[in-house]
C-alpha cells in the first residue's frame, strides 16, 4: 500500500483510508486510477485475458504481485489420475502456459499449496492489511476480512491489472454493518451474513463497500471472518471488510509472505492507523443484534431468500408488487417447495461442505465435531472438500478425514467442486442439497439441481439425519 | 471495439427480478479458453428443455425475442458471479443494450467494457414498457447514447445516466486499457513511493 496519512482533518472510515492510499491518479472526466497490491489470478476468468496481452504484444507489469491458482474446473477425485474432461484439461494447461510464459508464480495441479484463490492468498501471508487486492472472482471480498479493499473484477479488468497494475474505479458508497452481542450456541459467521442479506436483499448493497464492525465481530476469529466478508457479493457490495486487530496480526505473523523482523514492526505501525476514526460516517448503516439471530438457511434460488431455520417459507400470495411476487413463485416453483411451512424434515439427497465461504480448518472441526463417531444417513451423498491441500494437510494430522470417512463421508481433494459444479461434482436435476457454499441460483450446484444454504454445523446435522435440520435439537 | 451508434429495435422481455449471471450463461460453459460461442448457450437453462429442445414459452424462442436488440428485464439483473462471458454472450447474440431499473456493480461495469449498455430507467417508465410490450409485442424503443435518451413506444423519450467515461470509451469505439496505459509516468511515480509490498515469488 501507499502511505495512509495519520494527519487528515476530516475523520475517516477505513474504506475511504484504503482507497485514498491507492490513488494513482485522479482526472477530469474519468474514474480514478487506484493500485493493486496484489492480482489473484485463476483458471477461468484469465484465458481472454492473457490472450489480449499476446494480441497487444504486453507483458504482466508486477507478476511479484501477482499469484495463479487452479481451483474452478479442477477435478477433486485423486490428483495423480488423469483428467477425465478435455475441455477442462485444454483450460488447466492453457493457464499453466499462460503463468509460465508470462513469469507469474503460480500453484498447479499437483502443488501442494494448491487451492481456491480465496482460501490461499490468507493461508500463505499475501493477503494483509490495507491492501487493496483484486481477483477475476466475485467472491474476492473475503479478503477483506483482513481489511484489505477486496473485489471482484471482470476478464478485461484482469487484463488491465496484468498490463499496467492498475485499475480505473469510481469510489463506493460506505455501508456500515454493526454487529453487536452474544451468538446462541448453533449460531455462527455463516448465519449472520445470511441474516444480513436475507434482511437487504442481494441488491441492498449495490455501490457499497460494507464495513462490518461492532462486538460480535471482533470476538470472531480470522477463519469466520473470511465467512462473513465472502459473502458481502451476495448482497450486492463488491467488497466488504473488518478492520484489522490482533485478530488479524496474529494470524498473519509468521505466514510465509508475511513481512519479518523490522518489516514487520513498520507494518504493524501503518496498519494500526487503518481501523475508522471517531466520528466518521457511513452512507448506510444497519444494526443486527447477534443475540436475536437463530442458524439461517435460504429456501429459494437466491441468497437473499433466507429464513430462520424454524420460520416458514413465505407465501407470494401476500407479496403486492407483482414483479417481486412473481420472483418468489417462480423460485418455489423451480425448488419444488409449498409456502407456509419451514424447511425443517424437508429430504435432502446431498450435503456440501466446502467452497470458499466454508472449507477452512475451522469449518471442518465444526463438521467433524458433529459427526464424529457417527453415521451419515445412508441415502444422502455427503462431500467434504477442503479449501486448499495445506487444510486437507491440517485437516488429516487432525485426524478429521478419519471421522468423516468413519461417518461415511467423502473426503476430496482441494478446489471449488460443488460450489460451482464446473468440475463433475454436481446435483442431478431435481436434487436437494444443504451446502455451506454462498450461491443457490437456479443449476448452480448442477442442471436442475436444488440448493439450501446453510451453516457448517446445519449441513452436518442434516448429513447425520438426511433431512433439513436445526443442529440445536440434535441428541448429544 | 465497433462505435456504439444510434439505433431503434424491439424488446425482448424477461420480467423477472435478480436475473444473475449463472441464467444468462451457465458456469458449465465457461471451460472455454476463448470467447468465441457462448451466444448459443446464452440463457440455456431458461432457453432449452432437457433433451437439448427449444422451449417454445422463452421468449428468445419466439420471432419478436429473435429479432430485438434490447432486453428488457426485471430489477438487479447480471447480480452474482463476476463472469465476462455473461455480456460477451448477451453481445454475440445480438444484444446492444439492457433495460433494468438497477444492475449487479460488476455486470454494469462488464458490460460497459463491451459496447452493451445498460440502461437505467424509473419505475413507472419500467412498467410502461413491459405494459407496452404485451399490448404490442413489435413495439419498439430508440437507444440514443450520444442524448442519453430511450424513446419508449409511445414516442416519449426519457434521460438514462452514464458515466461520461465509459460514454466517450463507446461512441468512440476506444477500450480502456490504451487509456491506462498512457498514464506509465504516474504508474512508475506511485510505485517508486510505495511503502508496503508482499511478493509472490517467496511463494509460488
Ligand atoms: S468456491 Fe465457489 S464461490 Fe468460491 S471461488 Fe470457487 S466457485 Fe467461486
Amino acid at each position: 500500500m501507499g502511505q495512509v496519512n495519520g494527519a487528515a482533518s476530516k475523520p475517516r472510515t477505513i474504506i475511504e483510508k484504503v482507497w485514498d492510499s491507492h490513488i494513482v491518479a485522479q482526472r477530469e472526466g474519468a474514474p480514478t486510477l487506484i493500485y493493486i497490491d496484489l492480482h489473484l489470478v485463476h483458471e477461468v476468468t484469465s484465458p481472454q485475458a492473457f490472450a489480449g496481452l499476446r494480441e497487444r504484444g504486453l507483458k504482466a507489469r508486477r507478476p511479484d504481485l501477482t499469484l495463479g491458482t487452479c481451483d474452478h474446473s479442477i477435478p477433486t477425485y485423486d490428483r495423480t489420475l488423469p483428467i477425465i474432461d478435455k475441455i477442462a484439461e485444454t483450460q488447466l494447461l492453457q493457464f499453466e502456459k499462460n503463468c509460465r510464459d508470462f513469469g507469474i508464480p503460480f500453484f498447479g495441479p499437483r502443488s501442494s499449496k494448491q487451492g481456491i484463490v480465496h482460501v490461499i492468498g490468507p493461508e500463505q501471508g499475501l493477503t494483509q492489511p490495507g491492501m487493496t487486492v483484486v481477483c477475476g472472482d466475485s467472491h474476492t471480498a473475503t479478503h477483506g476480512a483482513f481489511g484489505a479493499l477486496a473485489f471482484g473484477i471482470g476478464t478485461s479488468q484482469v487484463e488491465h491489472v496484468l498490463a499496467t497494475q492498475c485499475l480505473l474505479q469510481n469510489p463506493s458508497k460506505t455501508f456500515e454493518v454493526r454487529v453487536e452481542g452474544t451468538l446462541k450456541k448453533g449460531v455462527g459467521a455463516k448465519d449472520i451474513i445470511l441474516n444480513l442479506i436475507s434482511r437487504i436483499g442481494i441488491g441492498g448493497g449495490t455501490g457499497c463497500v460494507f464495513e462490518y464492525r461492532g462486538s460480535t465481530i471482533r470476538s470472531l476469529s480470522m477463519e469466520e471472518r473470511m465467512t462473513v466478508c465472502n459473502m458481502s457479493i451476495e448482497g450486492g457490495a463488491r467488497a466488504g471488510l473488518v478492520a484489522p486487530d490482533d485478530t488479524t496480526y496474529n494470524y498473519v505473523a509468521g505466514r510465509p509472505a508475511a513481512p519479518n523482523g523490522n518489516e514487520w514492526d513498520r507494518a504493524l505501525s501503518l496498519w494500526r492507523k487503518l481501523p475508522t476514526d471517531d466520528g466518521a460516517t457511513y452512507d448506510k448503516s444497519i444494526y443486527i443484534d447477534a443475540n436475536a439471530l437463530e442458524p439461517m438457511i435460504t429456501f429459494g434460488t437466491n441468497p437473499g431468500m433466507g429464513i430462520p431455520i424454524t420460520a416458514p417459507v413465505p407465501d407470494p400470495s401476500k407479496i403486492g408488487d407483482p414483479l417481486e411476487r412473481e420472483t418468489l413463485a417462480k423460485a418455489l416453483r423451480y425448488m419444488d417447495l409449498p409456502s407456509g411451512k419451514p424447511l425443517l424434515g424437508h429430504p435432502v439427497n446431498v450435503v456440501f461442505i466446502g467452497s470458499c465461504t466454508n472449507s477452512r480448518i475451522s469449518d471442518l472441526r465444526a463438521a467433524a465435531e458433529i459427526l464424529k463417531g457417527r453415521k451419515v444417513n445412508p441415502k444422502v451423498r455427503v462431500m467434504v472438500v477442503p479449501g486448499s491441500q495445506q487444510v486437507k494437510e491440517q485437516a488429516q494430522a487432525e485426524g478429521l478425514d478419519r471421522v468423516f470417512t468413519d461417518a461415511g463421508a467423502e473426503w476430496r481433494e482441494a478446489g471449488c467442486s460443488m460450489c460451482i459444479a464446473m468440475n463433475g461434482d454436481q446435483l442431478a436435476p431435481g436434487q436437494y442439497s444443504v451446502s455451506t457454499s454462498n450461491r443457490n441460483f437456479e443449476g448452480r450446484q448442477g442442471k436442475g439441481g436444488r440448493t439450501f444454504l446453510a451453516s457448517p454445523l446445519t449441513a452436518a446435522a442434516s448429513a447425520l439425519t438426511g433431512v433439513v435440520t436445526d443442529v440445536r435439537t440434535l441428541n448429544s | 471495439m465497433e462505435k456504439f451508434t444510434k439505433f431503434t429495435s424491439r424488446l425482448a422481455p424477461l420480467p423477472i427480478d435478480n436475473i444473475d449471471t449463472d441464467q444468462i450463461i451457465p458456469a458449465r460453459f465457461l471451460k472455454t479458453v476463448s470467447k468465441a460461442g457462448l451466444d448459443q448457450n446464452l440463457f440455456c437453462d431458461w432457453r432449452y428443455d432437457a433433451e437439448g429442445n427449444p422451449k417454445p414459452d422463452f421468449i428468445l424462442n419466439q420471432p419478436e425475442g429473435r429479432a430485438a436488440q434490447v432486453l428488457l428485464a426485471g430489477d438487479n439483473f447480471g447480480c452474482g458471479s463476476s463472469r465476462e462471458h455473461a455480456p460477451w454472450a448477451l453481445t454475440q447474440y445480438g444484444f446492444r443494450a439492457v433495460i433494468s431499473t438497477s444492475y449487479a456493480d460488476i455486470f454494469r461495469g462488464n458490460s460497459l467494457k463491451n459496447s452493451l449498455l445498460p440502461i437505467v430507467v424509473s419505475p413507472d417508465a419500467h412498467k410502461q414498457l413491459f405494459a407496452a410490450i404485451e399490448k404490442d409485442p413489435a413495439a419498439t424503443v430508440t437507444v440514443d447514447l450520444a442524448a442519453q435518451t430511450l424513446t419508449l413506444p409511445d414516442g416519449s423519450s426519457v434521460k438514462f445516466p452514464v458515466d461520461e467515461f465509459s460514454k466517450h470509451c463507446m461512441l468512440e469505439g476506444v477500450d480502456e486499457l490504451g487509456y491506462i496505459l498512457q498514464q506509465e509516468p504516474a504508474i512508475a511515480a506511485y510505485e517508486a513511493a510505495r511503502v508496503l509490498t508482499v511478493d509472490t515469488r517467496v511463494v509460488g
